[in-house]
């Protein structure tokens, strides 16, 4: 059996452990344009904010590919899956074939059209290692910064380089920070918390055009920066797939054994949609381990195997210096909400389920919540009530406990 | 593979187990220089209330979501226990996001994440919160 993964990031690594354990003697290839070890992507950032290095983010360890007996073709590009020949045409010209392949090919910066883009001298995006890297040389104390982008990617971006450079703008359309996973009010703690390490905010606002290093934002205000960074957003890579006649949405679409609707193809991350249990609706979580998760089951069932992937959830963690948000699940039904300080809690439930959760700077049992989420929890078999209050154990029945703490689980 | 067990009902709600496991993590061999008059961060947990008490800490799972889920490859299951590299670590929390036991904890000083190693990692050599609980309430044996 010749399985091909195209890809080297969480799924395309979490999908050949998932094929080595059910299989040990199918050739593995795995695909990938960047030349680097795999890596463990979000971890740009704490690179460039030094809590990590070249070698301790590797997302496994040094042998893993000779270990799993894996043959790797790094610094190609898989330009086209020929599902008819089960061939993979790479950017050298070579053809692989499969019996069965794993597109796990991750997603791009999407850069909206913007006005004069082209004279801004010194651009980056921040993706990938060689993102961070590149960005990395030009860093320097001097220097001013314009990030256009308040969403994840801005600003773990601009936590990575504020202490290196003097000055970041961050700019956003958005009326708030962070708007795919906090409210306002949760948006405004953490916005505080950066422009006390010297961020300055551009909210409801965005750059209309740019002139060489000068950039000319919609309300009149003027921002001189020498370094841009475009964090605006990604979009998923589907063309791989939807060229080769699969059906895509705004991600590659599978089943919930992560197979496309090519036989024989599977997709798994940052490329693909997941049935979202809680919206019950198919939408992209980007999310690292919404890609683990997927790129396990596509593994499982490449190799034979009967893994279904059924309770994505949105979940992220993040953290600002020294301050940590972390949220799960949707926001809409009845809210429960906490303010002591600078902390925030907000819980979302409806029709006896648990749908979301914003905590800022209070993390601790967090996966108390999210399991509620993850397993839609009747709360009624709950003491919804004290949970409220602290994410706890003893809020479940005793027979639960006895399941989870006196057996293995 | 042994793991450690909890016997809800034996559990006394005294919390030595707790003060245990500082002490057994805390690289010290005396009690005193190791906790008196500091904050403890065990990892493991006692919950009390209304006359119950038991002990929570990680359940070293056989599909481990926070393995699973770990940004930077920092939590590995090896031989049956799940085990965290504080120098690869980046404090993300993703992990303490995931647990449903709510047993990856954020270090004292939030810049990683903390859990049981069943004191396979420092001098203790097996569970020093079960070597040292009163009554029994914690066992660490196999189990189906």
């Amino acid at each position: 059996m010749e399985y091909v993964i195209i890809g080297n990031s969480t799924a395309a690594v979490a999908a050949a452990e998932a094929i080595r354990a059910k299989d040990a003697a199918g050739g593995i290839t795995m695909i990938s344009d960047e030349k680097h070890h795999t890596y463990g992507r979000p971890l740009i950032s704490y690179y460039l904010l030094g809590r990590t290095d070249r070698e301790r983010m590797k997302y496994r360890p040094s042998d893993f590919y000779a270990k799993n007996g894996i043959r790797t073709l790094f610094g190609v590009r898989a330009e086209k899956i020929d599902a008819a020949d089960k061939k993979v045409c790479l950017s050298d010209g070579r053809k692989i074939a499969y019996d069965k392949l794993l597109v796990a090919a991750g997603s791009r910066p999407f850069v909206p059209p913007m006005e004069g883009i082209e004279s801004v001298p010194c651009k980056f995006n921040f993706m990938t290692l060689d993102d961070a890297l590149a960005l990395e040389k030009v860093l320097s104390p001097e220097k001013r910064v314009l990030i256009v982008g308040a969403g994840l990617i801005g600003l773990k971006c601009l936590e990575g380089i504020a202490g290196r450079v003097k000055k970041v703008f961050v700019a956003d359309m958005a009326d708030r920070i962070l708007p795919s996973i906090l409210d306002g009010y949760g948006a405004s703690l953490i916005q505080k918390k950066l422009e006390r390490h010297g961020a300055e905010f551009f909210l409801s606002d965005s750059v209309q055009e740019f002139d060489g290093n000068t950039a000319h934002l919609k309300s009149g205000k003027v921002l001189e920066f020498d370094i841009l960074v475009i964090a605006v957003g990604v979009r998923a890579n589907v063309e791989l797939v939807q060229d080769a006649g699969g059906k895509v949405g705004r991600g590659i679409l599978t089943d919930d054994r992560q197979e496309t609707s090519l036989k024989d193809v599977y997709a798994a991350g940052d490329c693909t949609e997941s049935y979202d249990i809680t919206t019950k609706t198919c939408r992209i979580l980007a999310l690292l381990p919404n890609a683990q998760f997927q790129g396990a089951c596509a593994g499982t069932n490449m190799a034979g195997g009967e893994a279904h992937f059924a309770n994505a959830v949105p979940m992220n963690a993040i953290g600002f210096f020294g301050s940590h948000v972390l949220t799960a699940g949707s926001y809409f039904g009845e809210t429960y909400e906490e303010k002591k300080g600078d902390t925030y809690k907000k819980l979302f439930y409806s029709d006896n389920r648990l749908n979301g959760f914003i905590l800022v700077d209070i993390p601790e049992r967090a996966g108390i919540y999210t399991s509620l989420i993850r397993n839609r929890t009747p709360l009624d078999e709950v003491d919804f009530g004290s949970l409220k209050e602290e994410p706890a154990l003893m809020a479940f029945s005793a027979q639960y406990r006895a399941e989870k703490l006196a057996k293995r689980v | 593979m042994k793991r450690i067990y909890v016997n809800e009902k034996w559990c006394l709600g005294c919390h030595l187990c707790e003060y245990e496991c500082a002490f057994a993590n805390s690289g010290l061999t005396d009690m005193v220089k190791a906790l008196k008059g500091k904050a403890i961060r065990p990892n493991i947990r006692v919950e009390d209330g209304n006359g119950v008490h038991f002990a929570v800490n990680c359940r070293h799972c056989s599909d481990p979501i926070c393995v699973h889920s770990c940004i930077a490859g920092a939590l590995s299951a090896e031989d049956g226990t799940v085990k965290i590299d504080g120098e690869k670590c980046v404090g993300c929390f993703t992990c303490v996001l995931v647990c449903p036991y709510g047993a990856i904890l954020p270090s004292a000083d939030g810049r990683i994440a903390q859990k049981c190693m069943l004191c396979l990692n420092n001098s203790c050599g097996e569970p020093n919160c079960v070597k040292h609980c009163i009554n029994n309430a914690i066992v660490y044996e196999e189990r189906g």
